[in-house]
């Protein structure tokens, strides 16, 4: 089966007069297949919030796309024109962020910001946009959709409004939904809530879904492969049952170690296992590895140059000297 | 409004109390009491032996400081336009006992102990990550010697491997000052972690309060029940691929 959107070589760099050019994406390729779960895991300065603005060419204005393709449907969009670019954002790849309050107008209805975006992609008469607007409340809040439909965003809960923000991204019947951290600031309850609520459109919509996270766990059960980024590049991509049960690549490792377990509450006030030191610095260039400073399985190699992918199962790839680079 | 109702609890000194609740349970009107910012509108809470809700505002200024705040987002309660040293030294200037001299070194030596380098005293928040700017933050609270601090969700907003490193510091600091602190979140498997106590709320109340791990190992109450079920079913691998 041909990949619904295909990334290939994808590079990112932000420009200031101050720190001069911080990288964000270092030549990052992965695909994503139709109807599948693609989980981003990457922490602060990886470049997982680039990786979304760039996919859509909705980078911040001091962002550029230096180099790499972007195939969705076939089509690569790093090269389409604006008229066609509009056509496929919203309409056919949406996106959601982690703070749904920002997103919102705080002094409308949620019924007539969400028939906003029916409107902006769709010629309906009044009376069928809000037809549309009721449909796409009632599939997104089971219960209580009319009342939810009448308020403003201040009137809500924080899980309602990322719920509001996801009737947004439906609206137009997309193929693809990228959330960039869409449960980040949300309670565990509410948390798995979105997640069984974005399961189920994927299912009843049939919508490819990649899910940025820096939260290992709202991965697991929930993607079908993982994508992780380090410091601008893909450490390991595989089935996310492998990545997370027996990770490969030293960071991925060393990230899941800190993870408090729930088995080891007995080890209570014990210190956690960490990963030394920092991200790196991104205005920097790279000679070896981006994790070497901090790896504890470094060797003379990683410091002389950058290993690339390497495929480490049927379906698993790492970039790391271990096992070849 | 009742935000919180006949809660009662308490904490030993150089010990933590987790309060683990949902966002609306009460949690950050419960941080505003303990730090004196907020009156209780009934109840009282006692702090060393003395009853702070009895106390006036100039006899509460003498025990503030021994109560420290640290919240979430740090960027959002450091000042933008101050140096990692000046943000460190300015409690001691408002305390007013030391030279300047005094403070400067006092300020050099809590960034080392939160583990910032001395060559990042001259740098302005925005010049450090999150888990940097919440090191700085604590640094902070530290300065003036208090005895109890009170974290409100200060490790949610931070990376899974920074949160680590963050509660290591914690950890680390209560060992050798004997801190107490109140360690506020949502967060069942951290507080497990890093906690004495722990003591559930929901809507305002108290619902289930015991040993930290009684609480995570046989919850009681339902919401405790619903808190347990709702972290996300995770281990972390304990066996390895490549050895």
């Amino acid at each position: 089966m041909a990949p619904i959107l295909e990334v290939l070589d994808l590079r990112v760099a932000y420009h200031s007069p101050s720190a001069g050019r911080t990288t964000a994406l270092a030549g990052v390729s992965f695909s994503v297949e139709a109807g599948e779960i693609l989980g981003v895991l990457g922490e602060s300065g990886s470049g997982k919030s680039s990786l979304a603005t760039a996919l859509l060419r909705m980078l911040h204005p001091n962002g550029s796309i230096l180099d790499g393709s972007v195939r969705f449907e076939g089509k690569d969009l790093l090269s389409a024109s604006q008229d066609e670019l509009l056509k496929i954002r919203g309409a056919r790849i949406s996106l959601i962020f982690q703070e749904p309050g920002l997103a919102l107008h705080p002094a409308m209805r949620v019924r007539d910001q969400v028939g906003e975006v029916v409107r902006a992609h769709e010629r309906l008469s009044a009376r069928e946009r809000r037809r549309k607007t009721d449909e796409l409340l009632e599939t997104i809040f089971p219960s209580g959709a009319s009342r939810i439909s009448a308020s403003y965003p201040h009137e809500l809960s924080g899980g309602q409004r990322q719920r509001v923000l996801l009737a947004q991204a439906i609206a137009c019947g997309p193929a693809v939904l990228i959330a960039d951290e869409p449960t980040a600031s949300l309670d565990p309850t509410t948390q798995k809530e979105i997640l069984e609520l974005l399961r189920r459109l994927r299912r009843e919509l049939g919508l490819t879904l990649v899910l940025i996270t820096h939260n290992p766990a709202l991965l697991a059960g929930f993607a079908d492969r993982i994508l992780v980024l380090y410091a601008g590049a893909v450490a390991e991509w595989g089935p996310a049952q492998e990545v997370l049960s027996r990770p490969l690549h030293p960071y991925t490792e060393a990230l899941l170690d800190c993870l408090p377990a729930r088995s080891e509450t007995g080890a209570r006030k014990m210190r956690l296992p960490v990963i030394a030191g920092d991200a790196p610095d991104m205005t920097l260039p790279f000679d070896g590895c981006r994790f070497e400073p901090r790896c504890p399985a470094r060797m003379g190699v990683c410091r002389e140059r950058e290993p690339g992918p390497t495929r480490a199962g049927a379906a698993h790839s790492v970039s790391c000297f271990k096992f070849g680079g | 409004m009742t935000a919180l109702d006949s809660l009662s609890f308490t904490v030993a000194a150089g010990s933590t109390l987790a309060i683990v609740g949902e966002s609306g349970s009460g949690k950050s009107t419960l941080a505003l009491c303990l730090a004196c910012l907020e009156r209780p509108t009934a109840g009282r809470i006692e702090f060393g032996g003395r009853e702070l809700t009895a106390l006036r505002e100039p006899e509460l200024r003498a025990v503030r400081p021994q109560i420290q705040l640290v919240f979430q987002d740090p960027a959002g309660s450091l000042n933008p336009r101050l140096t990692a040293l000046e943000i460190v030294s300015e409690p001691l200037m408002v305390q007013g006992k030391l030279t300047s001299a005094e403070r400067g070194a006092r300020a050099r030596g809590l960034l080392e102990r939160v583990g910032l380098s001395p060559g990042m005293a001259g740098r302005a928040p925005a010049e450090f990550s999150g888990g940097q700017r919440q090191r700085l933050a604590i640094a902070r609270a530290l300065a003036i010697e208090p005895r109890l601090l009170i974290l409100d969700e200060a490790l949610s907003a931070l990376d899974a491997s920074v949160q680590a490193q963050i509660a290591n510091l914690l950890l680390d600091l209560q060992d050798s000052s004997g801190f107490a602190y109140v360690f506020i979140t949502h967060d069942l498997r951290m507080a497990a972690r890093v906690a004495d106590a722990i003591a559930v709320l929901e809507r305002g109340r108290i619902v289930e309060q015991g040993a930290a791990e009684q609480i995570v190992r046989h919850p009681e109450h339902a919401a405790t029940r619903a808190l347990v079920a709702a972290t996300l079913r995770f281990e972390p691998p304990r066996e390895r691929a490549g050895g």
